[in-house]
């Protein structure tokens, strides 16, 4: 009997057993909380039509996804920020990062009496939050926002003080934009912030920032929208400058493809992305998947819901928030899912074998 | 508490040698009372070896960043996840100064409360505002953060902050800039949050002054103020001493309403107005995200040293109880 028609008989088999005689399989996956809305949405969708399979993700953080996906605890994991080279030696070379879904970050300010949205240059947003810039009047502010009046204000800096896969996303871009950010600070969840007060998560930049006359924090852009906050137009790197929406942020994925080829890990930035129209600040969120698994059961599972996620699950994203992926990205990540094996076998042949 | 007190038990035959009591006499006399014994006692003890083996994790998982940075670790500032460069001076700093800012503010208010409620409050307001002031206690730190963020600090800035800098402004505690988040709106909040605690404790401990310490000072032509300074507080000064250290070791601990407002910044300032950081705070923040195994480390040895003070604390504490309560006050041997 060879594979095929053992798998069609299995598969046979599977659906005339009523309910409860077939194995559930359970998933589960740890990590990042900025996708965990729109990823228990996908996986509640998900077990519906396909009540055999249950898939559980806890959002405890991108870097304690990393660490339980690492140490084999669950099925796989979720990061903003890719894992280090030294991270994938450590497990032998044996991960696989496929974007889900796309997320921007915005620099949020509390400015009275400015209705227009105020419009900051890289290399002015380096500097504010080097804290080189001080005042919201500074000659270099108001030399990018004529017609603006600004007032003679303190600038405050707030920035996350929890570690975080936004904060990452934020200093990777200032990182790109700024060579003396790049050598004083540089990029990571936490970083050592040259200025500013510290709020823990989303909320509480958020309401730091609110709270503070002169604040500009960053937040995602999703919780900026959701909560009406007001937030800066950046110049991206074509010159053009950008309000983060779900489409420009799409267009800094579409942007950055071209410097990704098709044999990419998917670990690249997507921050000051070459898109005439891209957002400067977004970034993929990752799906930690192993390239080889034990249990074929289970990784054809997994693969087949991550394929799911990749195609229908994509039209739920502008809805929660989320910017869905470029849709010229799915044959590559087609081909990174066929080539997940367990027991020295393909666990799956692409959407026709479904 | 005190110990059982030295009577014969109506009921029980007696017919053992005189020296012994008889409630003494029937301990361990069965085999069923051993049993039980031996269990609480296993009970009791599996308490000290836990704080002997949550010292000992912490110590085992600090041990890298012990190794790489030494001493220093206590001295330095920089906290630099990205060159894994790591100092916790200004946490350590940050907790000590928000936790004695909070008991600058709640002792006052606490012990005024506790000799209001005991000494002047008519009969009829005391259990009322007791329970109230208690009930303070039973509200979650994250909603005494939220209301930092959204009551506290407007009205600081608005109507405490001004005046405040106007008068002081010229000491190096009141300098600077106000941004909210601060020292002392951790402080703040701090005190809101120990003050049921010790006011509580306090209310008890004045409570069981006896009536006759009163008595005797009214009669010695003391009015009511005089009575309660010279003659109730120094009685219970012990179970007092005792209730502010409790109020200080909840301090010490506070992790979510102190994280919202403090400010979270990596810095020592001797002003009140400058954003801080606290050894709780920090470990909370920055757990989940420690991804490089000296990251984690450093944030044990964050926890090993807010072990260290917290048990140091309440050493002198104790050591402070024992020297006051020479005089057998009261409170001192529940303490």
């Amino acid at each position: 009997m060879n594979r095929t028609t053992f798998l069609a008989l299995a598969a046979l088999l599977g659906a005339a057993v009523p309910g409860g005689a077939t194995a559930q399989t359970q998933l589960n996956g740890a990590g990042a909380t900025f996708p965990n809305i729109i990823y228990q949405n996908w996986m509640l969708a998900y077990n519906q039509t396909h009540p055999d399979v249950k898939l559980n993700y806890q959002s405890i953080g991108s870097g304690g996804g990393i660490r339980q996906f690492s140490d084999g605890t669950v099925d796989f994991g979720g990061t903003d920020a890719p894992m280090t080279d030294s991270a994938i030696a450590a497990i032998g070379g044996n991960v696989l990062h496929i974007p889900t879904v796309l997320g921007a970050v915005v620099a949020a300010y509390n400015l009275e009496g400015v209705a227009q949205p105020v419009r900051l240059t890289s290399d002015v947003l380096a500097d504010i939050f080097l804290g080189k810039v001080t005042k919201w009047n500074d000659a270099r502010i108001a030399s990018i926002n004529s017609g603006v009046t600004l007032p003679n204000q303190d600038i405050i800096v707030v920035h996350r003080s929890d570690g975080s896969g936004t904060s990452f996303v934020w200093t990777d871009y200032l990182s790109k934009v700024s060579p003396e950010w790049s050598q004083k600070v540089g990029k990571g969840p936490s970083v050592n912030w040259p200025v500013g007060l510290g709020g823990r998560g989303n909320e509480g930049v958020a309401a730091t920032v609110r709270q503070t006359p002169g604040a500009i924090g960053y937040v995602e852009l999703g919780y900026a929208l959701i909560n009406k906050m007001p937030f800066a137009t950046l110049r991206n790197q074509s010159g053009n400058f950008v309000v983060a929406s779900l489409e420009s942020v799409t267009a800094a994925a579409a942007g950055a493809m071209k410097d990704m080829g098709a044999t990419t890990d998917f670990r690249v930035s997507i921050t000051n992305s070459a898109g005439a129209q891209a957002y400067p600040a977004a970034s993929f969120t990752w799906l930690l998947i192993h390239k080889t698994y034990d249990d074929s059961a289970k990784a054809r599972a997994l693969v087949q819901f991550v394929w799911w996620a990749e195609n229908d699950g994509q039209a739920k994203a502008p809805e929660l928030g989320y910017a869905p992926l470029p849709k010229e990205l799915r044959p590559w990540i087609q081909t990174r899912l066929k080539s997940i094996t367990a027991g020295g076998r393909a666990v799956w042949k692409g959407p026709a074998t479904e | 508490m005190t110990s059982l007190p030295n009577l014969p038990i109506e009921g029980i035959p007696s017919g053992r040698p005189s020296g012994e009591t008889r409630w003494q006499s029937l301990l361990g006399a069965d085999r069923s009372d051993r049993i039980y014994r031996r269990v609480l006692t296993g009970i009791a003890l599996a308490l000290p070896a836990l704080i002997l083996v949550l010292f000992g994790v912490l110590f085992v998982e600090s041990l890298p960043a012990l190794k790489r940075f030494g001493p220093s670790f206590l001295v330095t500032s920089t906290w630099d996840p990205v060159a894994e460069v790591y100092g916790a001076a200004p946490m350590i700093f940050g907790t000590l100064a928000s936790s004695f800012l909070a008991l600058l503010i709640a002792v006052p208010l606490a012990l005024s409360v506790a000799i209001f409620l005991t000494e002047f409050a008519p009969r009829w307001l005391r259990q009322p505002v007791a329970f109230l002031v208690e009930l303070l206690a039973a509200i979650p730190s994250v909603v005494y953060g939220t209301w930092g963020i959204f009551v506290l600090i407007p009205f600081l800035r608005t109507y405490v902050v001004p005046p405040l800098k106007a008068v002081l402004g010229w000491t190096p505690f009141f300098n600077g800039v106000f941004y909210g988040n601060s020292l002392l709106a951790g402080g703040i909040i701090l005190a809101i949050m120990i003050v049921p605690y010790i006011a509580a404790v306090s209310r008890e401990v004045l409570l069981a002054v006896p009536t006759s310490q009163r008595e005797a000072a009214l009669a010695m032509g003391a009015t009511r103020w005089e009575a309660v300074r010279s003659a109730v507080l120094p009685y219970g000064r012990a179970g007092l001493i005792g209730a502010i250290i409790l109020g200080l070791g909840r301090a010490l601990g506070e992790t979510m309403a102190v994280t919202m407002v403090i400010g979270n910044r990596h810095d020592i300032g001797i002003s009140v107005f400058q954003p801080a950081y606290t050894m709780a705070a920090a470990i909370a923040n920055e757990f989940s995200e420690a991804t490089t195994d000296m990251y984690l480390s450093a944030l044990f040895e964050v926890g090993l040293i807010l072990f260290v003070v917290t048990v140091v604390v309440n050493a002198v504490a104790r050591i402070l109880i024992w020297r006051v309560a020479k005089d057998a006050a009261v409170g001192s041997k529940a303490l």
